[in-house]
């Protein structure tokens, strides 16, 4: 079974985003990228499957600017086999994401797409439910558990109220919340090894996709700041602003 | 604008969550929702009680059991023939449908609103809540996610909806249900309580968590929160994380109790009302939020506070 694995390239999770004064955006210039870290943690699964002997190729994606380049590289280097950057400058939503996938998938035919729950940037929580509805599979998202069995995976979910476990077949969409797995590190020597393995490069236009916006955004601002407030001295001082609040 | 609502339930309760996207809808015109499952018919009447219900599309078949999304999304795509806008809670259940209906109608959807500025103009948060965009959408129909602590619940009593019966599109073959492991407790749910007492890493073990944590949320009547450090832990479960990632919340007071304040935990609590922090490091950056802070050491001031009380 083939596993595709999309990887988006975000700000990294450690940097605190600034909104630019004219209202146009986050300010990206010279801070640092990272893989999405929920990606990360699907590249993981995906090795982790393929070491089990339930996968054997991984193909990593990524949509975005030459850059993203970078992302596939590190997904090659923790142990993709392969990897597609479709490369655009443009600006790229959820549902044009989920059509240029579907395009691979129909390429590839993988048994399973391995999606993060939610890129770190747009918060979207999107793109795999999306796909999964153009491919008509079965979804399996927020996972704390994927168990591949004969031609069905088990998926056990992060909900809202503990854990749901649902029973997919093959093939279908995981998506993957943060207890899945933890991700590797990759190896220097691995990292010199992924310069070599294959990486392809498409536009959108390859796929027949439009990928017009649907959505326009007028203005990005800051949310209203919270004023840091007092330092009490002790715990009694802290009892009387609760009995003043009328909580004890 | 006619909006279809997504009812959610569970155990034959509606759930709280349904109050405030049934708000967000109202802003944008009539309110229809869609009870979904076997055996509803109690819930179906609940939800025509909503303040504002109109009418309430019942669907009762059990392939709607447990919201599998392969086959609820398929019933709401054909309903939205005759809606202009899906309007679910952005709950998991929300989460978990929602895109999937919005790609089958070939809209994009607009993600966790947090105020309805004209009609088909939203605010969401971005970048763990650290800017708010202002997007327009120009799709014939929307899909929209609601964040609950940004709505006001809607009157659970009041409304004189008409309950209709609609036809089952069945079970899509693709997925089934197996177990699952919900907590039962008597406590607030984290989303709906008005105190939230939340431990993080420094809590050191699940002992330590329920030894210093659980006894302070009894005095209040408090739910109890965790960063995603103390559920990766294992100290608590992973429904009780609070953050971008997990749930947000927006109590009257929130205590954070040995959390430092990471980005991505504040986007779940900032707009709590009052938040108090216990932390032994003074520099931690929960302080820059917080109305009221103690330097100590928890394992001290959390047993004299619930002492206290
Ligand atoms: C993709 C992604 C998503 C994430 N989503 C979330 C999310 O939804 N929610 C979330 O919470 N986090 C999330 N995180 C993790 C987040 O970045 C932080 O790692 C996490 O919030 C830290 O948890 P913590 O504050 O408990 O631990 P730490 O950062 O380790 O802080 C522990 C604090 O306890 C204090 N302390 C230690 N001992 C004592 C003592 N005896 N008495 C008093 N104080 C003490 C320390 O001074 C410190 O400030 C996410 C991260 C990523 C990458
Ligand atoms: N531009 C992209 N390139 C590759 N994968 C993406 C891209 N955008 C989204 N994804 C995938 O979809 C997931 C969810 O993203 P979103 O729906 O934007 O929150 C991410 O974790 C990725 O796995």
């Amino acid at each position: 079974m083939k596993i595709l694995v999309p990887v988006k390239r975000v700000i990294d999770y450690n940097v605190k985003p600034r909104v630019k004064a004219d209202g146009s955006g986050v300010d990206l210039a010279n801070v640092k990228m990272s893989m999405n870290p929920f990606d990360e943690i699907s590249v993981e699964e995906a090795i982790r499957l393929k070491e089990a002997g339930k996968a054997d190729e991984i193909v990593a994606v990524s949509i975005g600017p030459v850059k993203a380049t970078e992302t596939l590289r590190t997904a090659l280097a923790m142990g993709a086999d392969r990897a597609i950057l479709v490369e655009t400058d443009d600006e790229i939503e959820p549902l044009a994401v989920a059509k240029i996938l579907k395009a691979i998938v129909d390429e590839e035919q993988p048994g399973l797409v391995i999606l993060g729950k939610q890129a770190i940037d747009d918060d979207s929580n999107q793109t795999g439910q999306m796909l999964a509805a153009l491919l008509g599979w079965g979804q399996g998202t927020f996972a704390n558990t994927v168990e591949v069995g004969d031609g069905s995976v088990e998926v056990k979910r992060e909900v809202d109220g503990g854990l749901q476990t649902v029973k997919l077949s093959l093939p279908a969409i995981v998506t993957t919340d943060l207890r899945l797995n933890e991700p590797r590190y990759a190896s220097l020597p691995n990292i010199m090894k992924a310069k070599s393995k294959p990486l392809d490069t498409k536009t959108p236009g390859d796929y027949s996709v439009d990928i017009s916006p649907r959505l326009t955004t007028s203005n990005v601002s800051e949310p209203p700041k919270r004023e840091a407030g007092e330092i009490l001295p002790d715990v009694d001082a802290l009892v009387a602003k609760l009995k003043e609040m009328g909580v004890a | 604008m006619k909006t279809l609502v997504w009812v959610e339930h569970e155990g034959g309760d509606l759930k709280d969550a349904t109050l405030s996207a049934v708000t967000a809808a109202a802003k944008l015109g009539e309110v229809h929702l869609l009870v979904a499952g076997s055996d509803v018919g109690g819930v179906a009447e609940a939800a025509a009680k909503i303040a504002g219900a109109g009418k309430v599309h019942v669907a009762d078949d059990a392939a709607y059991d447990h919201a599998l999304p392969e086959n609820v999304a398929p019933l709401v795509a054909a309903l939205m023939a005759d809606h202009d806008a899906f309007v679910a809670p952005a709950t998991t259940t929300g989460k978990n449908i929602a895109p999937r209906v919005a790609a089958m109608l070939d809209v994009m959807q607009i993600s966790d609103i947090l105020s309805v500025e004209g009609e088909k103009s939203f605010t969401r948060p971005i970048y763990a809540g650290n800017a708010i965009a202002t997007v327009t959408s120009s799709d014939s129909k929307l899909v929209i996610t609601v964040r609950g602590t940004a709505f006001e619940k809607a009157a659970a009593e009041g409304g004189s909806g008409t309950i209709e019966a609609v036809g089952s599109t069945g079970d899509a073959g693709l997925s089934s249900f197996v177990s699952e492991e919900i907590a039962q407790s008597d406590r607030p749910e984290l989303t709906s309580a008005k105190i939230i007492v939340s431990g993080g890493r420094a809590l050191g073990s699940s002992e330590k968590f329920e030894e210093v944590i659980t006894p302070l949320a009894d005095k209040l009547g408090a739910g109890i929160g965790a960063s995603r450090a103390a559920v990766d832990a294992g100290y608590v479960p992973n429904d009780y994380q609070v953050g971008q990632t997990g749930k947000i919340v927006a109590p009257e007071l929130y205590i954070a109790i040995g959390i430092s304040g990471a980005i991505q935990h504040l986007a779940g609590m900032k707009d709590s009302k009052t938040i108090v922090a216990i932390n032994k490091d003074e520099d931690a950056p929960i302080f820059q939020v917080a109305d009221y802070g103690i330097v100590a050491d928890l394992f001290n001031a959390v047993p004299e506070l619930t002492g206290k009380l």
